[in-house]
């Protein structure tokens, strides 16, 4: 298993009242985000655990590309990852962002 | 030891246990001088559809016409792994052994497992995991999985897994590694007489709540599972 | 009544999607009441396998299990739903001792029923000796929560089936559901092959598994009370209307249940394959059942009308 971190600093605070959400599960080629709102606004921080070992560069290309489009201020994300592919990985983000951005607990 | 060393050692004062086909039944008379049910598989028996009913046949009569402790002696295969029993509905078979154990022993007929030789897997669980007490005989090889299926499942080597068993008892066979997982509540003295043991167990029977996931964490077996029990049972009582 | 729209919402979401393929966060959103769901230990909580680090594994944050409390058609009920997609849906220790903690917390109330949505291949490997005894806890604490007067009603259709230690767990149930990619057994077709050899069992023979451990099987069998079609509404109604069936539990069931099972064996005990006993049962054409429809199947099944009711 490899541990990466990634930080950001966001344009805007994710929308929503949802305190976390969960999407994905962890299974060959597939990965489980947790997100929670969890940071100030202008923070974003990505957490991963994967069985993969040696894509980094990648992660940090995915991970980058995500945070410019959704602006996920204040959203702590933590995967668990089965070795997903990069399209499966940015799937996932961004339903866990769609997930978290509606209102509820 | 063997079967009919550990009657004799257990039940000096006589029994009518018999062994058919692998499976063991009859009653014996104890020390202090009540009588005992006692079943079990013997000869590394698998335990199929045919056992199971005729176990919980022994058990479910004595409940109607006998009285006193139950004693489930296990030196089994696996499950009888075969199109017939699992056409027939094996897990409904085994579940029913496990029911009728479970049952007696909350109603008045404590039971005890003396696992004396190798179990495994759907047999275990029907046998002696589903008694209030579970001894174990030094010599008992039970195995819920065996290495080789593992090594074949994991993609680890035979040498690879052996290293791991010896930082954790979770996952690896023996008796001692499910003594620390509170499974196997106590090992006896197989130089000593076992009926004085059996009379001290049935003189001191902890209460029929189960706790062996209490065990299990004092022994340092399972770090996790009574807190989480626990926890998620009072945040249950909670939400009512 | 934002609730009761929400619910049509969630109806017709439930009647469009397969409970086979569904998740099982999916499974629980789309079965019970609209919003209803608590869950216990969320995944939030991090409380994952202290094992699997051993095995160089990732680990899921709710360990594969998914237990809280929710409402069905407004009544209180106790869930669990195993996803059968990490580990195979196996138990491990921490994802017994949620399911442990629920039946006990079921047992203490007495009136709450338990559904357990199940989708395991049994002990997780890993942590073998971890999930066995997890399953003896929750076998014990299902009869001591039925006997305390809770019914426990086992829901199976995911890809994962109830093999194993899940299969016993299921025969300790109150009632159970089963749709027909359901499989219930304790062997599974590649362990039999393993240990006794492909003429003993041919698991890549896809048909015989279905026909051997499938749902219609396991329903023509009497296993199983209710054939539901695989949708999540359809597994949603099975387990109101066995709630609704089931009755207190006491020693008169287990003799009901054995001479159940030692009449099977009786009648079908020198059947070579399924077909032979669904001939036994009297069903014309037998061969032709593993491609009836969910309706065709569902009457066919009650006209024989073998249940497990009050025996089991």
């Amino acid at each position: 298993m490899e541990d990466l971190n990634f930080q950001h600093q966001v344009r805007a605070r994710a929308s929503g009242t949802r305190r976390s959400a969960v999407v994905g599960v962890v299974a060959s080629g597939n990965l489980e985000v947790l997100v929670e709102r969890a940071l100030p606004d202008a923070q974003c921080v990505v957490d991963i655990r994967t069985a993969a070992m040696g894509f980094g560069e990648i992660w940090s290309a995915v991970i980058g590309d995500f945070v410019e489009r959704y602006s996920p201020g204040g959203l702590k994300f933590s995967i668990n990852d089965g070795g997903a592919r990069p399209d499966t990985v940015s799937l996932r983000l961004a339903q866990a962002v769609r997930l978290i951005a509606e209102d509820g607990q | 030891m063997t079967l009919d060393e550990i009657l004799v050692s257990l039940f000096p004062d006589g029994h009518e246990v018999r062994k058919d086909d692998g499976v063991v039944a009859g009653t014996a008379t104890l020390r202090s001088g009540g009588r005992m049910l006692v079943i079990g598989v013997a000869d590394r028996t698998a335990l199929g559809v045919n056992e199971a009913i005729r176990l919980s046949e022994h058990v479910l009569e004595s409940i109607d016409r006998g009285s006193g402790p139950i004693l489930v002696l296990v030196d089994s295969d696996s499950q009888r792994m075969s199109k017939r029993d699992e056409l027939l509905g094996l897990n409904e078979f085994l579940a029913h052994l496990a029911k009728v154990l479970i049952h007696a022993d909350m109603n008045g007929r404590p039971t005890i497992g003396l696992l004396y030789g190798h179990s495994a897997a759907g047999a275990l669980l029907a046998t002696g995991l589903a008694t209030r007490v579970l001894v174990g005989l030094p010599g008992a090889e039970p195995a819920v999985m065996d290495l080789p299926s593992m090594a074949r499942v994991t993609k680890l080597s035979m040498e690879a897994l052996e290293e791991k068993a010896k930082s954790t008892p979770v996952f690896a066979p023996g008796l001692s590694n499910l003594e620390q997982m509170g499974a196997v509540h106590m090992i006896w003295n197989d130089a000593a007489p076992l009926a004085s043991q059996l009379e001290a167990l049935l003189a001191d029977m902890p209460a029929a709540h189960d706790r062996r996931d209490a065990l299990g964490k004092q022994r340092g077996g399972r770090p996790k599972a009574a807190d989480i029990s626990e926890r998620v049972r009072d945040l249950a009582l909670q939400v009512r | 009544m934002t609730a009761s729209l929400d619910d049509v919402a969630r109806a017709q979401r439930a009647r469009r999607t397969s409970f086979n393929e569904a998740s099982a966060r999916t499974r629980l959103e789309l079965m019970l009441d609209a919003g209803s769901l608590v869950e216990f230990i969320g995944p939030e909580q991090r409380e994952v396998s202290p094992h699997l680090r051993i095995f160089d594994l990732p680990e899921q944050f709710d360990d594969g299990i998914v237990v809280g409390h929710a409402r069905l058609e407004g009544s209180p009920v106790f869930v669990a739903a195993q996803e059968g997609r990490f580990m195979g849906g196996a138990f491990g220790e921490v994802h017994g001792a949620k399911l442990t903690g629920l039946l006990r917390a079921a047992r203490e109330i007495g009136s709450i029923p338990v559904l357990i949505l199940f989708d395991t291949g049994g002990v997780r490997l890993q942590e073998a000796n971890a999930g066995e005894l997890a399953i003896a806890e929750i076998m014990r604490a299902v009869m001591e929560a039925r006997t305390a007067g809770a019914k426990v009603i086992g829901l199976i259709g995911g890809r994962s089936g109830c093999y194993g230690g899940g299969g016993l767990i299921a025969g300790c149930c109150s009632a159970l559901a089963v749709s027909e990619p359901g499989r219930i057994a304790v062997s599974g077709p590649e362990v039999i092959e393993t240990n006794r050899g492909v003429e003993e069992f041919d698991s890549r023979d896809r048909a015989l598994v279905w026909r051997t451990m499938g749902g219609k099987h396991r329903r023509l069998l009497g296993a199983a009370d209710v054939f539901a079609d695989d949708t999540v509404q359809d597994f949603r109604e099975a387990a109101l209307e066995l709630i609704g069936l089931v009755g207190a539990f006491g020693p008169d069931r287990l003799k009901a249940e054995h001479e159940r099972l030692a009449g099977r064996l009786r009648r079908f005990g020198t059947c070579k394959d399924a077909v032979d006993i669904w001939t036994a049962e009297g069903v014309a054409d037998a061969e032709t059942v593993p491609d009836l429809p969910a309706d065709r199947f569902i009457a066919l099944a009650d006209r024989i009308g073998r249940t497990s009711r009050d025996a089991r």
